[in-house]
């Protein structure tokens, strides 16, 4: 019976896991470049909600005003540091985002101090069904992660931005011979990626009441290392792989004697299904057609 | 005035000179074909002209406004767009979605509607497969594709980069007859070939560019008549 709980436990992480990897997914597949500061905009999330929570003891608010300031900061970012770097070498992008990975854990520990805070969302209790003791964190997250993710999925499919963000992502050049603004689509994809990393730091919280300020960091890992099991820039492999990696790191946690080998775990399987398929469970090669 | 003016351009690539100051026009309703060999540098003229890439000295005008110094998206609102080298449709969408791709610059939802069915006229085989991703089409139909997808958005001016390359002899000639309907319904057209012949055929005025040099300019007919044309391009 414990087996549907953890499992239930799994699919939530893995939604949540998920979500961050659809940021940098997206961002991936549309920019061409690797954020490695998107975990970190889940701590800045993070202490968003706990300076709203603390102040006006209203989570909602937080959440909306956590999910805007983080969607702006996404922007920001790409406009002050990356936008400058278009054309630029992909080394050169990579190692600013790193700065801002520092910059943004830096500001944080000058203004909040290195030692955690503590934020209570809600307590959200469990619901039992006989021997089924069900954490209703799970089930909520689960749910809205899903939810978000079709809503994500039918966006991109049916909306004229949608199918610019992939027609970008396809073929930046044949992009804009069509009209499309190609500035434009990446700050949505900015905007979109840090709003869900906003979420994610809901979920967090949620589950674990406390925030610091390498609070992204494992979270961003983990993430991204489903972004590439899935196969980067594919939006269906970063649910894929979210999913695939929240089960197995929450079973391998279930079992005592292998949960201190869970991180272990997780990158050997990255490592196996690189090697078996280079892209990815579900990334592609390009098909070219003379 | 000129519909389109290109004016002395130089383009570089790192510290390879692709372009050494070419000058040409196209004039509204005309047929212009730009020939030359491989590496001649008509595909960097023609990404100039769409903002692609940008000039390091000389400038390009459409309806007597300055074009060079303004991002690509801005000139496809003007008026303008390309059939790329190589087709680049994009692969992972259908058909039916490749053409409302094209229509990205047109509101009216109800006429990009009519003008899909405007182009599954023009391209019954199109329609047959309006639903099959853009990837598994032959590169004859990419092709076919990549002309409607153009033509989506009510250019102007057309640009099309070879639009015969791997094509079979009746596909090229299909072709070529849709770019003659396409001129005959009001379009201006700029065509990069290395098929020297059919381009020069249907062509008001005609440039061969040569290792980043214009060397040669007159009607079709002249230059199709010309003996250095007919020994470089149409096979002696
Ligand atoms: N992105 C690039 N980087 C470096 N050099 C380039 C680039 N694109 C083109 N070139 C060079 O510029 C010159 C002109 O190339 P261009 O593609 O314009 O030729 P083309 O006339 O279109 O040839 P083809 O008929 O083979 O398509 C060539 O020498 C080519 O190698
Ligand atoms: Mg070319």
């Amino acid at each position: 019976m414990s087996f549907i709980v953890t499992f239930l436990n799994g699919l939530s992480l893995g939604g949540v896991y998920a979500l961050i990897a659809l940021g940098y997914t997206m961002v991936y597949g549309i920019a061409k470049m690797l954020n490695f500061a998107h975990g970190d905009i889940i701590m800045v999330g993070g202490y968003v909600l706990f300076v709203f929570i603390s102040l006006t003891g209203q989570p909602i608010l937080a959440i909306i005003i956590a999910a805007f300031l983080c969607s702006l900061l996404g922007i920001s970012m790409e406009k002050a540091a990356y936008k400058p770097l278009r054309g630029a070498s992909p080394l050169a992008v990579l190692i600013t985002a790193i700065g801002v990975s520092y910059f943004l854990q830096s500001l944080a520990q000058i203004i909040f101090g290195a030692a955690p805070k503590f934020v209570i969302i809600a307590d959200l209790g469990v619901i039992t069904f006989g021997e089924l003791v069900i954490p209703v964190y799970s089930v909520i997250t689960l749910a809205i992660s899903i939810l978000i993710m079709i809503a994500l999925s039918l966006f991109i499919k049916f909306t004229k931005t949608g199918r610019a963000m992939i027609a970008v992502s396809e073929d930046k050049a044949a992009a804009q011979i069509m009209g499309i603004n190609v500035n434009t689509i990446i700050t949505v994809t900015f905007l979109i990626g840090s709003f869900l990393a906003a979420v994610a730091s809901v979920f967090y919280l949620l589950k674990a009441p406390n925030i610091s300020p390498t609070f992204g960091s494992k979270p961003g890992i983990k993430a991204f290392t489903a972004a590439v099991i899935g196969g980067i820039g594919s939006i269906p492999g970063a649910m894929l792989g979210g999913f695939l990696l929240g089960i197995v790191e929450v079973f391998s946690n279930s079992v005592p004697a292998i949960a201190p080998y869970t991180d272990a775990i997780e990158f050997l399987i990255l490592i196996v299904i690189l090697l078996v398929r280079p892209t990815g469970i579900l990334g592609k090669k390009r098909r070219e057609k003379v | 005035m000129a519909l389109l003016e290109v004016k002395d351009i130089s383009v570089y690539y790192g510290v390879i000179q692709a372009l050494k100051g070419i000058s040409f026009t196209v004039e509204e309703g005309e047929i212009v074909a730009l020939i030359g060999a491989n590496g001649a540098g008509k595909t960097t003229t023609m990404q100039s002209i769409m903002g692609l890439n940008h000039p390091k000295t000389g400038s390009i005008y459409y309806n007597g406004e300055r074009i060079d110094n303004i991002p690509t998206h801005k000139i496809v609102k003007k008026g303008m767009t390309q059939v790329p080298e190589g087709r680049h449709v994009f692969q992972e969408l259908t058909v039916y979605e490749n053409l409302i791709m094209g229509a990205y610059t047109v509101k009216d939802k109800e006429k990009i509607k009519e003008d899909i069915q405007e182009m599954f006229k023009l391209f019954p085989r199109l329609e047959e497969r309006r639903n099959q991703i853009a990837g598994t089409l032959s590169g004859g139909e990419q092709q076919m594709l990549a002309i409607s997808r153009a033509l989506m958005s009510h250019p102007k001016l057309l640009l099309l980069d070879e639009p015969s390359m791997g094509l079979s002899p009746i596909l090229v000639d299909e072709v070529f007859d849709i770019i003659k309907h396409i001129h005959s319904e009001g379009t201006t057209i700029l065509v990069v070939e290395q098929n020297a012949e059919k381009a020069l055929s249907i062509a008001d005025k005609a440039y061969v560019l040569e290792t980043g040099n214009i060397i040669l300019s007159g009607t079709g007919k002249e230059l199709k008549n010309n003996d250095d044309v007919k020994k470089a391009y149409l096979g002696g």
